[in-house]
């Protein structure tokens, strides 16, 4: 699919996804990012944090939100600029015992929020949600396309 | 733990380098459930134009996070990790990051604000090549909460 900026239209949908998380998705994320905050991993220090339970990294629920603007634009590159705020964090229940359920549901979708045809560029304004409720907030990603 | 007043407009010049591996860029795109082949196969990467295989937009986190960890690690700061919570987080890539990369971060506190008991604090590490070419600048804010919040 190639997308080109004089085609769009403010307001048009790029899409939605849904992003199942387990457990075993936090430990992956922090291994690979190097964030081994236990409040991902641990139960009990979660809660003795004041946590309801071990929580999504907010870069994991970022990182995976964008997915639906890359395979849009059908380039990682394009991404020339990607911000959000971190507004609910995402609990992810144990769900060990029982391998394909997923501990939490993160609910992406993305439309156009602005095009700057002189730069070639569009931004995408993501919708991201768990449990009924925005976890991210201002979640923006321009993209430069042909 | 009291946050040094004078924090803000400190900076941290550049560790280590951090070398971008094709493994380390196939397993934070696994990491972030990220499927698209420019992350995984260097032809697919190829056809699009790029030198190498593409590390997912979010991948500068990990530079960022190595920058920020200089500041939070300094005792002459004042802040209490295990009272850290990210805020917010914006990166703005000046080319992409591709795997072969050698990557260093300048850390700069650009902002120090009360908040309660506790304060929010915004960094930007600019990443660039060793050699110097800018490649992404990473800002985030900190919330560092105060006792009893």
């Amino acid at each position: 699919m190639t997308v080109s900026v004089t085609t769009l239209e403010v307001g048009q949908s790029i899409g939605s996804t849904t992003v199942h998380v387990t457990r075993q998705d936090l430990v992956r994320y922090a291994g690979a990012s190097g964030d081994f905050n236990p409040i991902h991993w641990n139960q009990s220090f979660a809660e003795g944090v004041g946590l309801p339970g071990v929580i999504a990294h907010g870069m994991f629920t970022m990182g995976a939100a964008v997915q639906l603007v890359t395979d849009w634009a059908d380039d990682p590159a394009a991404v020339v600029d990607y911000q959000t705020r971190f507004t609910k964090p995402v609990v992810v229940e144990d769900t060990t015992a029982e391998p394909g359920e997923p501990g939490a549901v993160v609910e992406v979708s993305g439309v156009v929020g602005a095009i700057d045809t002189d730069a070639s560029t569009a931004r995408i304004d993501l919708t991201v949600t768990a449990a009924g409720q925005k976890v991210l907030v201002k979640a923006q990603a321009v993209v430069r396309l042909p | 733990m009291t946050i040094a007043p004078d924090l803000q407009g400190r900076s941290y010049p550049p560790a280590e380098p951090y070398s971008v591996g094709r493994e380390s860029v196939r397993d934070f795109a696994r990491a972030v459930k990220a499927t698209h082949p420019a992350h995984f196969d260097v032809a697919a990467a190829a056809a699009l134009g790029h030198a190498d295989l593409v590390a997912p937009p979010t991948f500068a986190i990990i530079v960022a996070q190595r920058a920020d960890a200089q500041l939070i690690a300094d005792p002459d700061a004042g802040i209490d990790f295990t009272r850290v919570v990210h805020a917010d987080q914006r990166f703005v890539h000046h080319r992409p990051i591709l795997a072969g990369d050698e990557l260093v971060a300048e850390l700069h506190v650009d902002q120090v604000r009360a908040m309660g008991g506790g304060a929010m604090i915004t960094t930007r590490a600019e990443i660039s090549t060793v050699e110097g070419a800018p490649v992404a600048t990473s800002t985030s804010s900190i919330l560092v909460r105060g006792e009893g919040q």
